[in-house]
């Protein structure tokens, strides 16, 4: 008869009604500034620069500005040094004296997160960035990206525990190459051949990001 | 004890009039009335949006709004507050009239629709002895002004010369002159039975009881064919969903208000809002006993309280069916109209007559309820026979 579904998309309302009075599980959305929903896995917001230890020293950036080229919407800035430092492995690097990102202009690809070679920029996902000011507010200095690994780490653990096996292994690896510089300077009168016996074991796993490059 | 406070409006009219010279005494009445209708309806108004937000919240399982408090404290009263920052940054925005536009006209067309629906409330009793104008003809009075939000509408579509604008006013006018004939059908049923378009003479015949029970026509088999018809058709009137075809956001815009904007725009929305009070206000006073209260053992509550109360009922349920129901397609808001609720309408009418004429015969209650059933049932199942459409002929065009 006329109005019967009108009667029973009435009564799927008015218990949609009553029950979100009833049971708290109905409710779709959360008061968010008191309650949070985790975040997902692979939540990217903007990037970071992830230091070791220390922010200024520990910085794995060495300005190569790999980034700031790949950049699509050229929101990075950087500024070489004009000296070096020594970067994680014990080897002279040079550093950004400026590194900056307009994130009201970068649009959170993560390219440059895949483009950097020293597991150096990864995103972050701190969202909550609104401002007054929307010229120096938005523009993020080098201070404001410097994150620890720790917090990297935090972020994404399994990303992180990837790029800490690449960094191990690169040390590993400049280790190995130093030692047996060192090994070769002390016998060098002896054969050759002790080389590869010292050669290391782990060859250094292609970082995940860098492949689908 | 509760006649007083039953009395307490109408007693303190008087006594504030008292103060006044004899010859000044009409006329203070009539415009503290009128102050009192001013106060109440919007503040009214901006707690139902509120109620409206909420509600639409609750049933699609959400909170709505729940921030708003009073400023500089903790307290959120539950977001209730949320119509004083709604209300100033509606009035604060700033007020565009478009070039192209008939400035006079577009200026005009919300204090057009403003003045009829506020006059509507002069002859509506809000409780024992609260009516303003309490006219003979008060429910003709009513229909009449009720009428002429039309022109407003129309005012409104034309002036802002927009083509969604036009569109809007254009199916505002087929749907509200549609649906003014069911409107005014249903409600002819009562004064055939009262006798009287007195609002207050229609409250007096429902305001007795048999074994407890009111008067109310809406008990009676034509009072609840003529309020579900009455309901619909004033759903259709002030332009809720699912006739909200006039101003279909969707579709076009904003309708016959898309050049609105601030000031203008709350007026719109007011007027609306207002409008939508009013016709629940007559629904209510038709069929729903108006002021009086449904068991005889709960009548000593204040006459007003029970008007507010069906009132807030009514606005209830346009909320929900607002929440529920789709917008309804331009043809089939016609066929409802022209093929079933019109039909239904006449068919109401010659029951009502046959209801007044068995007189207290306990066979009125089958005989009228046997025939309102067949009828509702072979015009239902008309209207949803599935419609053939053949090809389209162009007679000129071709």
């Amino acid at each position: 008869m006329l109005g019967e579904q009108i009667i029973k998309g009435m009564a799927v309302t008015a218990r949609n009604f009553f029950g979100s009075y009833v049971s708290k599980d109905r409710l779709t959305t959360v008061q968010y500034p008191e309650e949070r929903l985790p975040q997902k896995g692979n939540t990217r917001q903007f990037p970071m620069l992830v230091y070791d230890n220390d922010p200024e020293k520990g910085l794995r950036c060495v300005a190569c500005t790999i980034c700031e080229k790949e950049c699509p919407p050229q929101c990075i800035y950087i500024v070489k040094s004009k000296d070096k430092k020594p970067d994680y492995k014990g080897q002279p690097q040079l550093y950004p004296a400026v590194f900056d990102i307009d994130i009201s202009v970068c649009m959170s690809c993560s390219i440059c997160v895949e483009v950097c070679p020293f597991e150096s920029i990864k995103m972050n996902t701190e969202f909550e960035l609104s401002t007054d000011d929307r010229f120096d507010d938005l523009l993020l200095h080098k201070s404001d990206l410097a994150k620890s690994n720790e917090y990297y780490r935090k972020l994404h653990p399994d990303d992180a525990k990837e790029s800490d096996a690449v960094l191990a292994a690169e040390k590993a690896k400049a280790e190995a190459k130093a030692k047996a510089a060192a090994d070769a300077k002390a016998k060098a009168t002896i054969a050759a051949s002790s080389t590869t016996a010292t050669a290391p074991a782990p060859t250094p796993a292609v970082p995940p990001s860098t492949a689908t490059k | 004890m509760f006649d007083k406070i039953d009395q307490v409006f109408v007693a303190s009219l008087h006594w504030l009039v008292s103060f006044l010279p004899e010859a000044w005494r009409p006329v203070a009445s009539s415009l503290i009335s009128i102050a009192f209708i001013l106060a109440v309806f919007p503040a009214l108004f901006s707690i139902v949006t509120i109620f409206e937000r909420k509600g639409i919240g609750r049933i699609q399982n959400r909170y709505g709004p729940n921030r708003v408090g009073i400023p500089f404290t903790k307290i959120r009263l539950a977001g209730f507050g949320q119509f004083l920052p709604d209300g100033l940054k509606m009035l604060t925005k700033e007020d565009i009239v478009p070039r192209s536009a008939d400035k006079l006209v577009h200026f005009l067309a919300p204090v057009v629709l403003l003045i009829p629906v506020l006059l509507a409330y002069s002859v509506l009793p809000f409780g024992r002895n609260m009516t303003i104008a309490d006219y003979d003809a008060g429910l003709l009075f009513f229909l009449a002004v009720g009428g002429a939000v039309e022109v407003s509408v129309f005012m409104a579509g034309w002036s802002s010369r927009n083509k969604y604008s036009l569109l809007g006013a254009m199916r505002a006018i087929a749907q509200m002159l549609s649906y003014e004939i069911p409107l005014i059908l249903s409600a002819v049923t009562v004064v055939m039975v009262v006798g009287s378009l007195n609002l207050s003479e229609i409250i007096r015949h429902q305001n007795q009881y048999t074994y407890g029970i009111a008067h109310w026509h809406v008990f009676t088999p034509w009072g609840f064919v003529g309020f579900v018809l009455f309901f619909i058709a004033s759903l259709a009137e002030s332009n809720r969903t699912p006739f909200d075809l006039p101003e279909a956001e969707s579709e076009i815009i904003a309708g016959y208000f898309t050049e609105y904007s601030g000031f203008k725009f709350a007026l719109f929305f007011l007027g609306e809002y207002l409008g939508m009070f009013a016709i629940s206000g007559l629904g209510i006073t038709l069929f729903l006993g108006g002021w009086t209260a449904p068991f005889s053992f709960l009548t000593w509550i204040p006459s007003y309280v029970w008007f507010l109360a069906k009132l807030l009922a009514i606005v209830f349920v346009f909320i929900w069916i607002r929440a529920t129901l789709p917008r309804l397609r331009m043809d089939q808001l016609m066929n409802f109209a022209w093929k079933f609720m019109l039909p239904l309408a006449l068919i109401n009418i010659v029951v009502a007559g046959i209801w007044f004429y068995l007189g207290h015969d306990w066979q009125r209650w089958p005989i009228c309820a046997v025939i309102l059933v067949c009828a509702y049932a072979a015009l239902g199942r008309a209207l949803m026979r599935p419609q053939q459409f053949g090809k389209r002929v162009y007679r000129y065009a071709e």
